[in-house]
């Protein structure tokens, strides 16, 4: 991983190729690589579409090695979405193949004179960009049969289905999983637009002939690997929790909790919500034949993804993750774990955030598009989004131009992304996360939801104000770090718990490198990460004012608490200036 | 009294999902986890109509229980 690879698709004749060593980005990974060389190299005043923007692709910094749980991918650039820089991650195979075959980051520069579709292949011998218009409008399903036709069953892909070329701020960008199926999505921020943007479809990647990335010092990485594992084993969360139910355990909690957005934002639990709980999607799983305890990249051990099937018996989709079947369900009232399983197949296949739409076709319905819990409506309106029609083009655009067209008021974004699965009222900590981050509405970014709720690293009551901001600042600048190992984030739970695995992913990093970091220097790191990102949204026009949550969250109180989101400006503006 | 607990994820197994149980007044969350056979360590999270609750909490006529085992996702 000493290496990387830019493509300038906007040369004359053909796109040109680059491979430069790592420079200034030396020691950097995934969303610390990506964050770097966008607010280095990215006019925060472009338009996110333009020839100026850059698609950055980024492996962690342990991916590629033979440490468990480092198959995390970034992909990053200026969001169409949010109009500030983005980051968005997945698991899947790519992260492992594209660290083998060298590369610290690929860079999709410019933009193609006219509207022909790239596919790019890499593999030991080099890198073959041809232009492929058998490929538009191809969804991900289809596409990516269509490559293991061509490229065999060896590779793993990244790529866009229709929603991508159609530039649409819903879309993502698709990672192949271990069974060569467009299942894991850096979803957020319209990242598939961007690539979309590019006039690139798919990238192709082959490591066959490569070997796994050596450490420096391979006995420390062994010992440090199986601490690490045994760590992950051993914690109730990541050892037996995460691998039976996957992470849709936590709809019954929420909803328990009072925490979980009904009806677009409007009630804080939902009637339906144990015909939807991980509990009974794990038991559907096991009786049609799939399997509630699946990994999506070699390597990871906690395997908290899953298979699922319909009533038949065939694989109708990966298992669906709680935000997902909160957005397409309880947010929008719907009880159906089927309709949602079909919801969430096609959001893969059209290639959108499963969030954005979710929370989209919410707003929809708040605005009479459709009614609540009207499960056939919500599949019709994804259909749209994939065809294109005009109101297709619409919802494509996000909860916050949805809201706009239809006026609707109650539209639940920060930096016009859509709010995931946790209603910042009754869980306050994540509130402060989603109204600071320089993301925009994110749980990843900071998940204060471990401690409000699940009394991970410690307890922060979550109906109260104290404690939240300084919970949110540590978990912001943690993450910031973790996304840059290639590390699933999941390992959180068991890193925040037990200071011996914490110990053994340092380990783990410095027996890698060669090198002696310290707690201290991972939360520099985060810092750092953290600063760079903000720097880049403030040159975009970013002020303090974009640090906040809609105002109805501090004026209508979210039953069943009574409780409205109470926490100060000034004290939302302390969370980076303590 | 009457007291409605509701089990999730693992502690179902061999239990119940949701169950109405009578209870003689001035009962803590303990005494409740004992008859029920469930342990401290295993009721990671607890809440009491909604929010978060200790052991040594009192519960009154018509309190909702929920017991949770840890758990995680996001
Ligand atoms: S824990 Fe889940 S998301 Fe993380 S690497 Fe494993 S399967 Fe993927």
């Amino acid at each position: 991983m000493d290496k990387i690879l830019r493509i300038d698709m906007g040369a004359n004749g053909n796109p040109k190729i680059t491979i430069t060593e790592l420079g200034d980005y030396a020691g950097l990974g995934g969303r610390g690589m990506t964050s770097a060389i966008v607010s280095k190299e990215v006019p925060p005043l472009c338009h996110p579409l333009s020839s100026e923007n850059k698609f950055v692709i980024a492996p962690g910094l342990l991916s590629g090695t033979a440490s468990a749980m480092s198959g995390r991918i970034s992909v990053g650039c200026k969001s169409p979405l949010t109009g500030g820089i983005k980051e968005a991650n997945a698991g899947g195979q790519p992260a492992q193949v594209l660290a083998r075959l060298g590369y610290a980051a690929i860079v999709l520069e410019g933009k193609p004179v006219d509207d022909t579709l790239y596919k790019i292949y890499i593999n030991k011998n080099g890198i073959k960009i041809s232009p492929d218009n058998s490929l538009k409008m191809l969804p991900n399903y289809e596409l990516i049969a269509k490559m293991r036709d061509e490229y065999g069953d060896k590779i793993a892909c990244i790529s866009i289905g229709t929603a991508g070329e159609m530039k649409m701020n819903v879309a993502s960008v698709a990672c192949t999983d271990m069974e060569l199926r467009p299942t894991r999505h850096c979803g957020r921020g319209g990242v598939g637009a961007v690539m979309g943007s590019k006039g690139v479809k798919v990238i192709i990647l082959d490591d066959t002939g490569m070997s796994m990335r050596a450490p420096k010092d391979k006995e420390r990485f062994k010992d440090a690997n199986k601490r690490f594992v045994d760590g992950l084993m051993k914690h109730p969360v990541t050892g037996k929790a995460l691998p039976a139910y996957g992470t849709n355990v936590l709809t019954n909690i929420l909803s328990e909790a009072g925490g979980y957005p009904t009806y677009n934002f409007k009630e804080g639990s939902f009637a339906g919500a144990s015909k939807i709980s991980g509990e009974v999607e794990a038991e559907l799983e096991k009786q049609r034949g799939g399997n509630p305890t699946h990994g999506c990249h070699r390597g990871c051990v906690i395997r908290c993804s899953g298979i699922y099937n319909d009533k038949d018996g065939h694989y109708l989709t990966k298992q669906p993750e709680y935000e997902t079947v909160w957005a397409h369900g309880g947010n929008c009232g719907i009880d159906d774990m089927d309709a949602i399983a079909m919801l969430d197949y096609l959001d893969d296949n059209y290639g959108v955030d499963t969030i954005e739409m979710g929370a989209t076709i919410a707003v929809a319905m708040d605005a009479g598009i459709a009614k609540f819990g009207d499960a056939e409506a919500a599949i019709n309106l994804v259909k749209e989004v994939g065809k294109g029609s005009y109101l297709g083009r619409i919802l494509g655009g996000g909860a916050a131009i949805t809201g706009k067209v239809f006026g609707v008021e109650r539209v639940p974004v920060v930096k016009g992304q859509a709010m995931p699965a946790y209603d910042p009222r009754a869980v306050k900590g994540i509130g402060v996360t989603y109204a600071t981050s320089p993301m925009g509405a994110d749980h990843t970014a900071g998940y204060a939801v471990a401690t409000n709720i699940l009394k991970v690293g410690g307890f922060v009551d979550p109906l109260k104000s104290e404690g939240q901001i300084e919970l949110s600042r540590n978990l912001q600048i943690a993450t910031a770090a973790v996304d840059s190992t290639g590390m699933c984030l999941f390992i959180a739970f068991a890193v925040l718990d037990q200071p011996e695995t914490f110990q053994a992913l340092l380990d783990l990093l410095n027996a890698c490198y060669g090198l002696n970091l310290t707690a201290d220097s991972v939360v520099e790191l985060g810092k750092n990460i953290l600063a760079m990102e903000r720097d880049f949204n403030s040159r975009a026009g970013f002020t303090k004012e974009h640090d906040r949550l809609p105002r109805f969250f501090s004026q209508e109180k979210l039953l069943p608490h009574q409780v409205v989101f109470d926490i100060k400006d000034e004290d939302l503006d302390k969370v980076f200036n303590p | 009294m009457k007291i409605t607990v509701k089990l999730f994820a693992t502690l179902r197994t061999g239990r119940f999902d949701e169950k109405v149980i009578q209870f003689s007044n001035n009962i803590t969350i303990s005494d409740t986890l004992k008859e029920i056979g469930i342990t401290s360590q295993e009721a990671a999270i607890i809440f009491v109509n909604g929010r978060h609750a200790e052991f040594d909490q009192v519960l009154y006529d018509g309190d909702i229980v929920s017991i949770f085992p840890p758990i995680g996702g996001g």
